[in-house]
């Protein structure tokens, strides 16, 4: 379907449009810029643009213990949670798209469930729980929580993949001698295996950048970065968050370029 | 296995073939259920089942009695309608800032020539994809009594006195309104850019004039992606912690900000879960009204990129 020119309106006639479009963009990224620049101030105070410029925000981000601490725990879990997220997301995507089980919309609602339900019941829910079986403020923990709020997103990822993939080869191979998992990791994998790198990926971002259920369940050595800079928001406003936000920032260009590389790809 | 069962046709009955066929569909069946199993063990176990728990636990009051004292408290007391009465504002101003802010931003990204639409759709996705800590922070900066806003005003001699912008309402609504627009935006241009063009030509070459075009025709046929939008921003806002945890100073008091503070500060869970409990019902119903009325899901924001 192709736009250009397509109604008898000129650009002229839409400039206002473009106008309160661009000012609404300007709004939505500005605050990211902002942000970007003044990590790089000189100054303890909030001046923009910044007076002096410096890199002692990203010393005292990296130079803290407490900070790398944090970060380090912050990537292990994420780290985790993709490959989790991914297998177990792919396995369940895989077995929605042969629609041959009854249920599948309860599955989908239920696989999906974390999409909706307030994220506070379930950081509630999740520390209730685990205070039972001893989950609190361990890795583990943190791993299985955040895969279940990353999971509804590997499987939308990998069905969007497997629906415009043929399945019929993989039948060609089975009938050709393979077992169903030869055919699965020879045949349909090699071409939905960039709907599961972007799958991966998501999962990365969503456990990274996960608050809510870690403000409930993570503490002490397994204190995540974003537990602490909520923490940290709560008592003042220090600038070296402006540079680890600005790290959080890139991570997330990074791996959503790459997402939506791999997404083309397919 | 059926290529097994299809050799077997010859020389054995159409019968015993079927059974073989209904076996072979059985064993699939166990065979997918297997692969699903783990997720939904662990959505099982790490959503349902804490919740379900949460549930029976609201029922009951501090002396371990079955009551409903902890639903009705949400009449009686005046701070807990207060929190209602703050979230569902809090909910309203922000969906419509998100309507008044999204609709000309989808539709000029809808009329826009492909390269350039998706161009303009990083503005919308990158944020979508930020850390909501990450824009809460900018926004404290920009908005804060000494911050970004205040000084450039009282800079240009605009003000004397700073504005108060964060630690209130307004910075509520500002912080939250910046992390809902992608919600609206995405469905919303999808759903626009599933209109057909033809239409809005005809109506132009039958002689309507570019306004009655759009408000004939192209505002009614966007009503849907918009309605999916308003659901699904309306629904998160009515649960949503971090902003007004952090914006709010402590005067905005939001439904998920009570729940954390009655369980984590005040270790009542009865009551804490009970406000669980009504918050996930007024979602559900929201939504499960929403699907009812346009047969669409509203979660299919996260599905398109």
């Amino acid at each position: 379907m192709s736009m250009e020119n397509s109604l008898p309106i000129s650009h002229r006639q839409r400039l206002w449009l473009y106008a309160l479009g661009g000012l609404v963009m300007l709004f939505l990224i500005a605050p990211s810029v902002i942000i970007v620049i003044m990590s790089f101030s000189g100054s303890s105070l909030l001046q923009f643009p910044p007076q002096e410029w410096s890199l002692r925000w990203y010393e005292s981000y990296f130079g803290s213990l407490e900070w790398r601490d944090a970060t380090i725990v912050s990537v292990k879990v994420a780290v985790m949670t993709a490959i989790v997220a991914s297998l177990l997301g792919t396995a369940a995507a895989y077995a929605i798209n042969a629609r041959t089980l009854r249920l599948t919309g309860a599955i989908n609602a239920l696989l999906t469930a974390s999409l909706i339900i307030p994220v506070i019941l379930i950081g509630i829910g999740t520390f209730f729980l685990y205070a039972r079986v001893g989950l609190n403020n361990t890795l583990t923990g943190l791993v299985i929580a955040h895969t279940v709020q990353a999971l509804p997103l590997v499987v939308l990822t990998v069905l969007s993949g497997l629906r415009s993939y043929d399945m019929n080869q993989e039948m060609v191979a089975r009938s050709l001698g393979a077992d169903r998992f030869s055919a699965f990791f020879q045949v349909t994998m090699p071409q939905i295996r960039f709907s599961i790198v972007s799958g991966a990926l998501f999962a990365f971002i969503t456990s990274f950048d996960e608050v809510v259920v870690s403000l409930f369940i993570s503490g002490g050595e397994t204190t995540t970065l974003t537990r602490r800079m909520f923490n940290a928001l709560r008592d003042q406003i220090d600038p070296t968050i402006a540079a680890i936000s600005t790290c959080l920032i890139v991570l997330s260009i990074v791996l959503l370029s790459a997402a939506q590389l791999f997404g083309r790809g397919r | 296995m059926s290529m097994r069962s299809a050799s077997l046709q010859d020389d054995v009955g159409a019968t015993l073939n079927a059974d073989a066929l209904r076996a072979d569909a059985r064993r699939e069946s166990f065979g997918l259920l297997a692969l699903l199993s783990p997720g939904l063990v662990l959505v099982l176990a790490v959503i349902i089942v804490p919740i379900g728990w949460l549930f029976w636990l609201s029922l009951f009051d501090e002396a371990g009695q079955m009551s409903a004292a902890n639903y009705a408290r949400f009449f009686e007391q005046a701070s807990y309608i207060k929190t209602f009465v703050t979230t569902f504002k809090v909910a309203f101003t922000v969906t419509g800032a998100c309507v008044v802010l999204g609709y000309p931003l989808a539709y000029m990204l809808s009329q826009l020539p492909r390269r350039a639409a998706s161009i303009c759709l990083i503005f919308v996705i990158l944020p979508f994809w930020t850390s909501v800590l990450v824009r809460t922070y900018a926004w404290l900066v920009i908005l804060q009594r000494k911050g970004l806003v205040n000084t450039w005003l009282m800079d240009l001699g605009v003000i004397s006195q700073p504005l108060p912008l964060a630690n209130n309402f307004a910075g509520v609504v500002i912080g939250m309104t910046h992390i809902m627009l992608p919600f609206l935006v995405l469905p919303l241009y999808a759903s626009m850019k599933s209109i057909d063009t033809d239409c809005l030509r005809a109506g132009m070459n039958l002689g309507a004039s570019p306004a009655a075009t759009f408000r004939q025709i192209f505002l009614p046929l966007s009503l849907p992606g918009l309605a999916s939008g308003v659901v699904i921003v309306f629904v998160l806002c009515l649960g949503f912690f971090v902003t007004p945890a952090l914006m709010g100073g402590g005067k905005v008091i939001m439904w998920a900000m009570r729940m954390e503070q009655t369980t984590s500060l005040y270790s009542n869970w009865g009551a804490g879960a009970a406000l669980g409990v009504v918050l996930l019902g007024v979602t559900l119903a929201l939504l499960g009204l929403f699907q009812w009325l346009l047969g669409a899901r509203a979660t299919g924001v996260w599905s398109q990129r």
